[in-house]
């Protein structure tokens, strides 16, 4: 038992902190220069996003293992997960409306930005190709959630520091948005061979 | 007719320069920085990419009479989706040893905003030949932007192109690490607009 807890806290180091979605694999880009530009869009995307990555792993997960494996169908998996995917995200955008209209203002726009994200797809996509069992799974989902916070929390904390910058005019906005990503992930790079998977 | 070609011309003239995918609307970038630390995975990238966004061109504009505007955008996900998975497993049979490194970032073409923003805001709208000269300029435009990536990328980490060896030398060893993509496209997005600029005054 202690062992498996051990794997799923490497799971979530190495998801998060050395496999960083975006500073060593690179995706979510688009959202992640989209949304780091304040503080207070970033936390909100962050708890947001963690929470709908948990939950539609855990969904694609199931229907992968109980419904496409038996019926031999795991090459539709994109077509599958990305239904999904955008399934969930409009029902609880739907939902989240009429029982919380506090959060739904709050966190509503998140929502649908999430659907276009390609973290989102790529996780479940990863635990299918890795074959993680269902608690690894949402390990990872967790973890990614994580990770991808912490990046965006960093992010927005130094953009909203170079808004005040004098930066040379054609480097201005996404320009320097992206160097400053490049100073990041080579910061990032000294995690790597913290843990073998 | 000449009129018909010079629009058609400058439909891919568009998607080249003015609405580059990458450096200008700074849209799919996830690829950009991910399969570009060397030349060939960032030409076949851009293949990929090009083929997807023409045949989904194409499909949403034969289809565009028959899809109920309410539910266009599932239907567009379904027809970009098809085209993708076609696209992966070729890939997966034809090109074995470029898709073991690149093969998740081929399936996530799924997730790429440029490719669903012009199936709803050009392939919707227009008849077909249009919609294939867009998705070419669109394409064209996101393979010249993986290409100049990947180019410098590997000569300067590597010394090689294509995996042939051009100089005897590493220059800059940080350019094929991933830190090295965000400044290639960062200073290559600045590059481009620095050119704008100077155009434009």
């Amino acid at each position: 038992m202690s062992t498996d807890f051990t794997k799923l806290f490497e799971l979530i180091v190495a998801a998060s902190l050395i496999n960083n979605f975006v500073f060593t694999r690179f995706l979510g880009l688009c959202i992640f220069f989209g949304v780091s530009r304040r503080m207070e869009t970033a936390v909100g995307m962050s708890i947001t996003f963690t929470s709908v990555m948990m939950i539609s792993a855990a969904l694609s997960w199931l229907i992968f293992q109980y419904v496409m494996v038996p019926l031999d169908i795991t090459f539709l998996k994109i077509i599958v997960f990305i239904g999904i995917v955008a399934g969930f995200v409009q029902a609880s955008d739907t939902v989240m409306r009429k029982v919380s209209p506090g959060l739904y203002h709050k966190l509503g726009i998140y929502l649908a930005l999430i659907s276009t994200n390609c973290i989102i797809l790529a996780v479940p996509l990863i635990n299918a190709g890795e074959h993680y069992s269902f608690i690894e799974s949402l390990a990872f989902a967790f973890g990614s959630g994580l990770g991808f916070a912490l990046a965006l929390i960093i992010m927005a904390s130094i953009r909203e520091k170079i808004e005040l910058a004098d930066v040379p005019a054609p480097f201005k906005g996404t320009p320097i948005a992206f160097i400053v990503t490049g100073l990041i992930a080579l910061a990032f790079a000294g995690f790597s061979g913290l843990i073998k998977l | 007719m000449a009129q018909a070609e010079n629009s058609y011309f400058d439909l891919i003239k568009n998607g080249i320069f003015k609405e580059n995918t990458i450096f200008k609307l700074a849209l799919s970038l996830c690829p950009s920085i991910a399969v570009t630390n060397n030349l060939r995975n960032g030409v076949l990238m851009g293949v990929a990419v090009l083929f997807v966004q023409v045949m989904v061109n194409m499909t949403i504009s034969l289809m565009r009479d028959f899809i109920h505007p309410r539910i266009r955008l599932p239907i567009f996900m379904l027809v970009i989706s098809g085209w993708v998975t076609v696209t992966d497993m070729t890939m997966a049979a034809f090109a074995p040893e470029a898709y073991k490194q690149m093969g998740l970032y081929i399936q996530l073409i799924v997730a790429f905003a440029s490719i669903l923003a012009r199936a709803e805001m050009f392939a919707s709208k227009n008849k077909i030949t249009p919609s294939l000269f867009d998705g070419i300029g669109m394409g064209l435009g996101f393979l010249f932007a993986l290409t100049v990536i990947s180019f410098f990328r590997e000569l300067l980490g590597k010394g090689s192109l294509w995996g042939y060896p051009v100089i005897h030398a590493k220059l800059l060893l940080v350019m094929v690490l991933p830190a090295g993509g965000f400044f290639a496209v960062g200073i290559l997005m600045g590059f481009f607009n620095w050119l704008s600029m100077r155009k434009e005054s």
